[in-house]
């Protein structure tokens, strides 16, 4: 059978080998995840600020610089949430511990669970945006009907890079369990 | 040759061919196969065509005529996964079938029963995703780049979508092991890696950029699935994930598929070119060089997708030079063609034909494709119709017309007759100009900012829209043309010589037209 010269019996290995390829690049789609979260944190690249309560040591303030700070409320999809930033916008000396809050109301008459996610633009600034205490950190509980201003306490770190001189923090406030979302939903 | 010692030795195994339709169902024959994929690519040519239709008629006019604009989604978001999975993938595997064992002197493919189980996959992955136009909330509308949190959004029909898409790509990956096995194990004695044709080169290649995405898409698509059903947060900001992470994801896969589409083509007409040139290949080599050069550059080039999401300065820097080095070997292999051309006794017949408007449309679109390269212009040309025009000029004027050239290169040596050539030329000139009447007016759309996927539009873009119209009308029409032919054809005609072609060079041309069932079971003797 074998008088043409070809390796038949040479199949079985290659087959395995490139068997083997595939699943190792169906895990190497997977491997994709954590790899883009590790670059994103080095490079500083998605906006995602440090999302846990930063240590502050005494910073010397900076007061010959002034940098503006953006205040933004989002909802993605639907929420039955009021949800706006108690002011639009604040000067800032990098250093200095500055406090303002966001309002957020429960339309529904149901328990509602929230979970804020923040994100700095430009990207570059994320890191350099510092929060001692903030809504995002924990989940926010809303009895029905029920409102609340949530507190934001954050410095701007003295050595954010000089070009930026106006950041913008926005929070998009999504509802955790997504069972209420869709009742609330079906009720309309 | 001692053939009839051969024959002698070898008469039990000549089975011919079952009858009916239980022949095609069970087929382990590459040709068999080869035929399949091909008619089943023709067939989706027509259904894939019949959505860009839907779609071209509701942009006639400005405002909404024919259809719904969620209709509207769904249609462009099949269109594409249809023409990209189930048309020009299949169209170049049937080529693989057909051509690869002949041109590198094996009996068959050497795993023939998983190829008979790729292509068996295709119909039912492809009924699977055409089904979902009748499921609660339609067919997914999301376009076919699926992102989320958009894609989320797709009513029932998104686990089917999934599925699908696994389905395909199981297919490829099947087709792309069964490849890579033929051409490195059943490769006639005497024929050395660089000797082999270019068409086996480029699916050699092709075949390994299969197995390296295929099954990244088919992890991004995964991650959809759990995100929607299982409650993780891949693409979920609430949770932590982040969608920008997909879009790296499916250009990771969605850019080495683009060479994926057009590297076969590159190999069908690395052919066509010398056969109707009269000429060797010039720089054979060197082309086998670039197709290497043009594949691993593919897979570092994916973030140019996504210059307008938002990127460091050094990552726009990057992916718009690397982006743009491909246009170094992709011009290796046009001037090749070109120099091959040079003073050789070229005549115009119907493939010839083909490929040079290949040559033409693919270069036209490949310099549109370095425009869109340039980052910072990329912001105006971002997601409005010039991208659309640029894909479809490397994809339907580049790569179906490879696909168009080699049809016509190799229906006589697979059907044993010759087609109408007169007929064919008609059919090469019809569809040609229409299909540039379809997408040329649409760079200039996408220049006075017309974006893209959109049902309705402003009304100064009306002339060029109904031009566009009409030229896909024209072109869709035309194809009939083709199929008139291509079943004349495989009826009658007249007969086939073995070479077909004046002085074709390669090993598919010194066996019969059509080929034996089952050729080269005695490998040639290679010079």
């Amino acid at each position: 059978m074998n008088q043409s010269g070809q390796k038949t019996s040479a199949n079985k290995p290659l087959v395995i080998k490139l068997v083997v390829l595939t699943v190792a690049m169906f895990g190497f789609g997977f491997l994709l995840v954590p790899i883009y979260d590790i670059f994103c944190d080095i490079l500083g690249i998605d906006g995602r600020p440090d999302n846990t309560a930063a240590i502050i040591n005494s910073e010397s303030v900076d007061e010959d610089r002034l940098i503006t700070i953006e205040f933004m409320a989002a909802l993605n999809e639907y929420a039955p949430w009021e949800f706006r930033p108690a002011v639009v916008s604040m000067k800032v000396h990098p250093g200095k511990l500055y406090r303002t809050s966001y309002f957020a109301k429960n339309l529904t008459d149901r328990h509602l669970t929230g979970q804020a996610v923040p994100s700095v633009t430009p990207s570059q600034a994320a890191r350099h945006f510092r929060k001692t205490e903030c809504f995002c950190f924990t989940s926010q509980e809303f009895e029905p009907n029920s409102s609340r201003d949530m507190t934001l306490q954050f410095m701007v770190d003295p050595d954010i890079p000089d070009y930026i001189d106006r950041l913008t923090l926005s929070y998009t406030f999504f509802i955790k369990q997504q069972v209420a979302l869709e009742d609330s939903r079906a009720e309309g | 040759m001692s053939a009839t010692t051969q024959d002698a030795v070898q008469h039990h195994d000549h089975h011919g061919p079952e009858k009916g339709l239980k022949r095609w169902i069970f087929t382990t024959n590459h040709k068999d196969i080869g035929t399949l994929y091909l008619l089943f690519a023709l067939i989706m040519l027509f259904v894939g065509g019949a959505m860009s239709l839907v779609i071209r008629a509701e942009l006639f006019q400005p405002g909404l005529q024919f259809v719904n604009p969620d209709f509207f989604n769904q249609m462009t978001t099949l269109h594409a996964l249809v023409m990209v999975f189930g048309m020009i993938m299949p169209a170049f595997a049937g080529f693989a079938n057909w051509m690869i064992p002949l041109m590198i002197g094996a009996p068959d493919m050497a795993l023939p029963r998983l190829n008979n189980w790729s292509f068996w996959l295709l119909p039912f992955a492809i009924i699977m995703l055409a089904m979902t136009l009748f499921l609660p909330g339609g067919a997914p509308a999301a376009g076919w780049t699926l992102y989320p949190p958009l894609v989320l959004q797709t009513g029932d029909a998104f686990p089917f979508m999934v599925f699908s898409i696994h389905l395909l790509g199981i297919s490829s990956i099947m087709a792309a092991i069964n490849i890579i096995v033929t051409i490195l194990n059943m490769r006639a004695p005497g024929m050395s890696l660089l000797k082999m044709p270019l068409f086996v080169w480029s699916w050699l290649i092709t075949a390994y950029l299969l197995i390296a995405v295929m099954p990244v898409l088919a992890g991004g698509v995964t991650m959809l699935l759990t995100d929607q059903f299982f409650g993780t947060s891949f693409f979920q900001a609430a949770g932590g994930g982040d969608p920008v992470l997909f879009q790296h994801i499916f250009w990771f896969f969605g850019h080495p598929e683009v060479y994926i589409i057009i590297l076969p083509a590159f190999g069908i007409i690395s052919h066509v070119i010398p056969t109707f040139s009269r000429k060797p290949l010039f720089g054979h080599d060197s082309m086998v060089f670039a197709t290497g050069s043009i594949a691993f550059l593919s897979f570092i080039v994916w973030a140019h997708h996504m210059f307008t999401v938002g990127m460091p300065l050094a990552g726009q820097l990057f992916f718009m030079m690397a982006t743009m080095l491909i246009a170094v070997p992709t011009g290796v292999k046009v001037f090749n063609w070109i120099a091959t051309m040079w003073k050789g006794a070229i005549t115009f017949e119907t493939p010839m034909l083909f490929a040079l408007a290949f040559i033409v449309q693919f270069t036209f679109g490949g310099f549109t494709g370095l425009m869109l390269a340039i980052a910072p212009a990329d912001f105006q040309y971002h997601d409005s119709y010039f991208v659309v025009a640029h894909f479809h000029y490397v994809l339907v004027n580049g790569a179906l017309y490879g696909a168009f050239a080699g049809v016509f290169y190799w229906l006589p040596k697979m059907t044993g007759h010759m087609y109408n050539d007169k007929l064919s030329k008609i059919y090469f000139w019809i569809s040609t100009f229409f299909i540039n009447v379809t997408f040329f007016p649409q760079h200039f759309l996408g220049l006075a900012g017309m974006p893209r996927r959109i049902p309705d539009y402003a009304t100064q873009f009306t002339d060029f829209n109904a031009m566009s119209s009409i030229g896909a009308f024209g072109f869709g029409l035309s194809q009939l043309l083709l199929v008139y032919i291509v079943i004349k054809t495989i009826k009658g005609g007249e007969k086939a010589t073995g070479e077909v072609w004046e002085e074709a060079q390669g090993l598919e041309w010194t066996v019969s037209s059509p080929p034996e069932y089952h050729s080269f079971e005695t490998a040639p003797d290679i010079k």
